[in-house]
């Protein structure tokens, strides 16, 4: 390596640790930064992103969706795509591959303190909510009641299946599972997570919502969120924008003057109300 | 009081052919049509009468760069192993751009904001820009599309220049604006040159009185863009000419986006990142199929939108178009960003 560590374009090397199957299109890869001092003074904000690079092939950008609290490794969940998620797809235990992180902004969690928290998330969009909510777990006292919304198209696509198991056991979490249609062998909710979420109508008092998923998802669960009675400043969600440099440079990023890679990807929907209208 | 100096006019080759041995040299050179910047060689013409026509920017940020090389090795014993190797070269030569033209040094202005000063640093960007010292060619007529007197500019700007230069009928009348220029002045030992400075001012205050102005002013412009954001009837009818071909971004010396790919020989490879533009399709198209800009209509209200109201809004009011009129003299269906920013400045809404 070489010494110009300030180079924000120039990856940190890192092992893949463990490759978990998660859907038949979506693998989570658990990595660690190769240089332990680096990886001992790695410090991020829940919601940021990395840039992840397959050297020969480019970069992508995905939200580190391990949480700050649980520092062993950094964990991306990549869906198939295009070309570098598909080599990302192709990689084993022990290989290596780029990283530049953290990028961006990230949820403002200390003003979510003493609040009840709504998750509602959709397929491969529990990713960024997933760090949230370990960093909650682990820091269970400073929040109120949590409740998770979470759906996917089929139970085969639902992600994280071991955390979702772990959550359901807690009686400090209230987890709602559903899928589009009815499936062999599931128990849950059947039904468009919209549906099920003004089916269970929590409370917007004293409440934050959370929300990512596929655009027509979010779409559908901001309109219901707003007959729940949140308000535009209560409710956050993470954009996803084509994405290059990650640092606000390469200009590809933008909605109006907004960049999703710097004042982003959070914004609350207050926010995106004052932005042009381009996602 | 800045320093001047004066050089008669058939001394001009002899003094840039002593800089060119001081460092790195860019002239603009005619080939064929066109004028282009190009390195110094001695006995070349060179065309200091009209702007040239590409920008000298690529100087500064090249049209395709090197981030880094990289180096696959794998392990003999266990060739499953393969260790990473990362390079970057941050070395970058001396150099001196001679007679671009003042909106053309505005342009690198424009991009120190992004590229310097706001968060992150650039540092191939930073490395060029500080080894390279520009002396720029003031304007003493307009050229056809030019505008730099509308946003706030001049054919005589100094803002982005270490040493400007005005052609007078006996030679050339140089002054220095920054300490680079300074030093530039000192080792080319020139003749004082103040006895011409008013005749030089009046020659810059004459051109700049024979800019034309496609609108008066740029109040409210940044919000009227921005008010005519859904208005889409507006932004098809100004693009409804326009093939998507680029070459405005490409000739512009403010549009400065790019895009990064890896390109691998072997174990080698390197990843290089090439100018790109706003004003193509593929710029916003996600993996999903997903493009928040599929119309070229969308596309030209990002290009005319990014000049005239994102980065204005960003960086306090300064306009990201430098009004050099390339893109109106080149379009080849003769689009007119100056013409579309007086249509906003028109339009209701
Ligand atoms: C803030 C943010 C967080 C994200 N988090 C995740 C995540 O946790 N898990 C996940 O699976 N996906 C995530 N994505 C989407 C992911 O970045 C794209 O699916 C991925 O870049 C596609 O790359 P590709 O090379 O396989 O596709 P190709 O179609 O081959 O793409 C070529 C290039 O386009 C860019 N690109 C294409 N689509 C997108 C897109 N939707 N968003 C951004 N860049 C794109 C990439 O930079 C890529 O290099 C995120 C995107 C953003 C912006
Ligand atoms: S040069 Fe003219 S035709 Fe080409 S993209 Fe620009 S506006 Fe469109
Ligand atoms: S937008 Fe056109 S006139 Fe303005 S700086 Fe770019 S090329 Fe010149
Ligand atoms: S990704 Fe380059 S500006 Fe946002």
């Amino acid at each position: 390596m070489t010494e110009h560590h300030s180079n924000p374009y120039l990856p940190e090397l890192a092992t893949v640790t463990r490759v978990i199957e998660e859907t038949p299109n979506i693998k989570s890869f658990q990595v660690v930064l190769n240089d332990p001092a680096k990886m001992k003074k790695f410090f991020f904000e829940p919601g940021q992103v990395g840039q992840v690079s397959v050297f020969g092939v480019g970069e992508s950008t995905f939200v580190i969706n391990s949480p700050p609290t649980r520092m062993d490794f950094l964990q991306f969940s990549v869906m198939k795509a295009g070309e570098v998620t598909a080599a990302l797809h192709e990689l084993a235990e022990g290989e290596q591959i780029g990283v530049r992180a953290p990028l961006g902004n990230w949820f403002p969690y200390k003003s979510m303190k003493g609040k009840n928290i709504l998750f509602v998330g959709g397929g491969i969009g529990l990713a960024p909510l997933r760090t949230l909510i370990l960093f909650m777990l682990d820091n269970r006292s400073d929040y109120a009641d949590i409740t998770i919304l979470y759906g996917a198209r089929t139970s085969l696509d639902l992600c994280y299946k071991q955390d979702l198991k772990e959550w359901a056991a807690r009686s400090d979490v209230k987890l709602i599972q559903t899928i589009d249609a009815e499936y062999p062998g599931w128990t849950g909710k059947i039904g468009m997570v919209p549906n099920v979420l003004k089916e269970i109508a929590p409370s917007a008092e004293n409440a934050v919502a959370v929300t990512c998923g596929p655009p027509i998802m979010i779409k559908f669960t901001l309109q219901a969120l707003s007959q729940l009675k949140f308000t535009d400043d209560q409710i956050l969600t993470t954009l996803e924008k084509r994405m290059k440099c990650g640092i606000g440079i390469c200009g590809r990023c933008n909605i109006g003057d907004k960049y999703v890679c710097k004042d982003g990807p959070v914004f609350s929907l207050a926010q995106l109300k004052d932005i042009p209208s381009e996602l | 009081m800045a320093h001047s100096g004066f050089i008669p006019k058939d001394n001009l080759n002899s003094v840039i052919e002593a800089l060119s041995k001081k460092a790195r040299l860019f002239v603009p050179v005619e080939e064929g049509d066109l004028v282009l910047f190009k390195p110094f060689a001695a006995g070349q013409t060179m065309c200091f009468s009209r702007p040239a026509n590409l920008p000298p920017k690529a100087v500064i940020f090249p049209q395709s760069d090197v981030l880094f090389d990289f180096n696959l090795k794998k392990d003999m014993e266990n060739l499953k192993k393969v260790e990473v190797e990362l390079k970057e070269n941050l070395d970058f030569p001396s150099t001196i751009i001679v007679g671009c033209r003042p909106c053309d040094a505005q342009g690198f202005r424009i991009y120190d904001r992004v590229y310097l000063e706001a968060g992150a640093t650039d540092p191939y960007y930073k490395g060029r820009r500080e080894k390279t010292t520009i002396i720029t060619l003031t304007c003493n007529a307009p050229s056809p599309g030019c505008f730099c007197t509308s946003v706030g500019r001049g054919p005589a700007d100094e803002d982005g220049s270490d040493l400007l230069m005005t052609e007078l009928p006996k030679g050339y009348y140089l002054e220095a604006v920054t300490d680079k220029g300074e030093a530039v002045l000192k080792e080319l030992g020139l003749a004082d040159g103040s006895a011409y400075r008013e005749e030089a001012e009046k020659a810059q205050e004459s051109a700049a009185k024979a800019v034309r102005k496609p609108f008066a002013s740029l109040e409210k412009t940044p919000e009227k863009l921005i008010g005519l954001f859904d208005d889409q009837q507006f932004w098809e009818a100004e693009a409804a000419k326009c093939i998507s071909c680029g070459a405005c971004t490409y000739l512009c010396p403010t549009c400065y986006c790019f895009n990064i790919t890896d390109e691998q020989a072997g174990s080698r490879g390197e990843r290089i990142r090439s100018w790109d533009a706003c004003m193509f399709a593929h710029f916003t198209l996600e993996a999903s199929g997903h493009n928040p800009r599929p119309s070229k209509a969308q596309r030209l209200k990002n290009r005319v939108g990014h000049k005239f109201s994102y980065y204005p809004t960003r960086y306090k009011g300064v306009t990201a178009c430098c009004g050099c009129g390339r893109c109106i003299r080149y379009c080849p269906v003769s689009v007119d960003i100056s013409e579309i920013v007086a249509h906003v400045q028109g339009a209701q809404g």
